[in-house]
């Protein structure tokens, strides 16, 4: 929220408001888009929380039982976690004894000596977590909590790589016309006729396994839809005479790129970056649930997911909810911030 | 007409070129050298050399392209580098149980938005409008992987009505045992975005002005919906169809993961899992063929569709 009034407060011109104060007011006004603003802003700041480790530090400690159940629930029956703490560890048979012929014998008195001396803090598990344990006890809030973090943090970047490629290429394309628009035109016509999942799938089969690796993939294969709208503004706003004016006061054509044109066609670039951030997130939960996305030592919504689907034959619904709720709020809050975006910057549309 | 199904054939061959340069970067360049892959934990040289040799991995880059670009247009891309299956055998025996999913999902799915859509728009500002855009929106904000999940266990293993997964050799035990629950999935989670969208296209045409004439010739309303507005909405919804139509091969992978189809997408995500690149690159390079001739075909479509749109 912070960045946006910062971006909007004008630095010298007072006299008529600009853009983006017209585009902040119109928002402040739309009570959906407010409200969608505030579920993004609250899971930013989960996200930036749970980076620094405030928030969900300790997902990976086996706190509970097997399965423990939510709180609300804690009186239920958890035969899975029975199954475990039931089990004799004690042998059944007598062990035999081999000291007679057993080489290391003369030093098991020593070994366990040595291993009585260091201490072992019993841990107790807990029966009941929060919102439930998944099989290793693992509390299923904290894991979504990480999760946000990872899957929004895959969402963003990758958008922000995706918007910068396609900006850049389609300000190229747009600007320059000509050879650089029918080479690139083909470019994109390539990318564009392979079916965008089996596209990504393809890149996932040569790159190797990480979290940087799928946010190259989402990047390298989401720019098109962001070049083409960026063309057409370029293409668009190219012939206008604030643009003839700026070459007249000789500024370079690199200043005419991005200095002149690209704030007019920030509005189209900024609902774009939100729209994907979306799409992004939804295909990061996918590619991490078959296995082709976070490394196994990460947790995301997709992984979350592909544990829930055993989960749920025995009655252990918790985590399913978990990850499934936490994504579908933040995935309706940005699409409707997206939608309050469009209206705002672009009245015209409505 | 024929002039412009000429020209724009010809405007295919730098676009299927470009595909052609770019799996090849991504599989034989980028994808490093698969007899590594192959080999797996066999460190003796000569049996990699050997891998090498029978893949044409020590031939210039050149030569290998020169061999891709054979593969393409002979149909042979040889054996599958896991199962040692020929990979058009794979291409043919798993194109069937997909288009069992993905073509009654295609139809009924476009059908059903349709229907809906109209009947949305015509009642458009009402209560009944606005709670259906709710649940529209609702239903878009979950998962697809969500629906499968709660879909499979509910239907199938609480309820029984299906079989949680599988296929069988027989069609129609396919069609009627099988292939209900995904198809009904695929359309429960299609369903909500068409249906938006296609009342956002209903609803733009009747604000033109074509329609106020109608209905100032004293039209009944469902008539200038049903025969002006349904028409002229039809092109937009072509191209959607169009856009849709050839991920109709790779299929919902997701459902066919789900529920153990032998069908294309279960295939490429096994292929990505094994880095069974030759599998991979046929269909990649096929669906793209296929999606520019749809494409042209969607194109030529318009024509029939709205007799104003000129070819040029």
């Amino acid at each position: 929220m912070s960045s946006v009034t910062a971006n909007c407060a004008p630095p010298a011109m007072q006299e008529s408001p600009g853009l983006w104060v017209l585009a902040w007011r119109r928002l402040r006004n739309d009570r959906v888009g407010m409200v969608s603003l505030a579920v993004v802003a609250a899971y930013l700041l989960m996200m930036i929380a749970s980076y620094a480790g405030i928030l969900a530090g300790d997902w990976n400690k086996e706190k509970g039982v097997s399965y423990a159940n939510p709180s609300f629930l804690a009186g239920a029956e958890n035969l899975e976690a029975k199954e475990v703490t039931q089990r004799d560890f004690a042998p059944k048979a007598k062990p035999v004894d081999l000291s007679d012929i057993d080489p290391l014998a003369p030093r098991y008195k020593e070994w366990e000596e040595r291993a009585a001396k260091i201490a072992v803090t019993e841990v107790k598990r807990a029966e009941s977590l929060p919102f439930g344990g998944d099989k290793w006890g693992r509390d299923v809030l904290a894991k979504a909590v990480k999760g946000s973090e990872v899957s929004i943090f895959v969402g963003l970047t990758a958008a922000l790589f995706a918007t910068l490629i396609g900006t850049i290429l389609g300000a190229m394309a747009g600007y320059w016309g000509g050879k650089v628009n029918d080479f690139l035109e083909w470019f994109y016509n390539i990318f564009t006729s392979i079916p965008y999942i089996l596209l990504i799938l393809a890149f996932a089969a040569v790159f190797k396994r990480g979290l940087d690796t799928i946010i190259v993939i989402l990047a390298l294969t989401g720019w098109t839809g962001i070049y083409r709208l960026v063309r057409a503004e370029y293409i668009k706003h190219c012939g206008r005479e604030y643009v003839k004016a700026a070459q007249a006061i000789g500024a370079s054509h690199f200043s005419r790129m991005f200095v002149h044109i690209l704030p007019n066609a920030s509005h189209v670039i900024l609902v774009q970056l939100s729209q994907h951030v979306v799409s992004f997130i939804k295909a990061e939960v996918i590619l991490s649930f078959l296995g082709l996305g976070v490394p196994v030592d990460m947790v995301s919504w997709g992984t979350m997911l592909a544990e829930a689907q055993n989960e749920l034959v025995i009655g252990k619904w918790w985590q399913l909810f978990a990850a499934g709720a936490s994504m579908a709020i933040l995935v309706t809050g940005f699409s409707m911030l997206t939608d309050s975006l469009r209206d705002a910057l672009d009245p015209k549309l409505k | 007409m024929t002039a412009y199904v000429i020209r724009r054939l010809w405007q295919m061959i730098p676009t299927l070129a470009g595909v052609i340069l770019l799996i090849f970067f991504l599989f034989n360049w980028v994808g490093g050298d698969p007899a590594q892959v192959l080999a797996g934990k066999i460190s003796n040289p000569e049996q990699i050399a050997n891998i090498r040799k029978q893949l044409g991995v020590d031939q210039p880059y050149w030569y290998q392209l020169w061999v891709f670009v054979q593969q393409v247009f002979t149909f042979d891309f040889g054996r599958s580098w896991a199962t040692n299956e020929e990979v058009s055998r794979i291409l043919l025996t798993r194109v069937g149980p997909t288009l069992t999913i993905m073509v009654p999902v295609l139809v009924l799915e476009t059908l059903l938005a349709v229907v809906f859509a109209i009947m949305v728009a015509y009642v458009r500002g009402s209560l009944t409008d606005r709670t259906i855009m709710v649940i529209c929106t609702t239903a878009m904000s979950i998962s697809f992987l969500v629906y499968i999940i709660v879909g499979q266990w509910f239907f199938g293993f609480i309820l029984g009505w299906f079989p949680v997964q599988g296929w069988s050799e027989s069609t129609l035990r396919n069609v009627l045992n099988y292939a209900p629950l995904p198809i009904f999935l695929a359309i429960l989670v299609g369903l909500a975005p068409q249906l938006r969208l296609y009342r956002s296209f209903f609803l733009e045409e009747i604000n033109q002005d074509y329609v106020r004439t109608a209905r100032a010739k004293g039209l009944p309303e469902k008539k200038v919906m049903l025969k002006h507005v349904l028409r002229n909405a039809l092109i937009p919804i072509l191209t959607n169809v169009g856009i849709h139509l050839p991920s109709v091969f790779v299929g919902s992978f997701l459902l066919e993961v789900f529920f153990s189809i032998p069908g294309l997408g279960r295939e490429i995500v096994t292929a990505v899992n094994r880095s069974d690149f030759p599998v991979i690159k046929a269909v990649t390079v096929y669906l793209a063929m296929l999606t520019m001739f749809v494409n042209l075909l969607v194109d030529v479509l318009y024509k029939a569709v709205d007799p104003r749109v000129s070819f040029k």
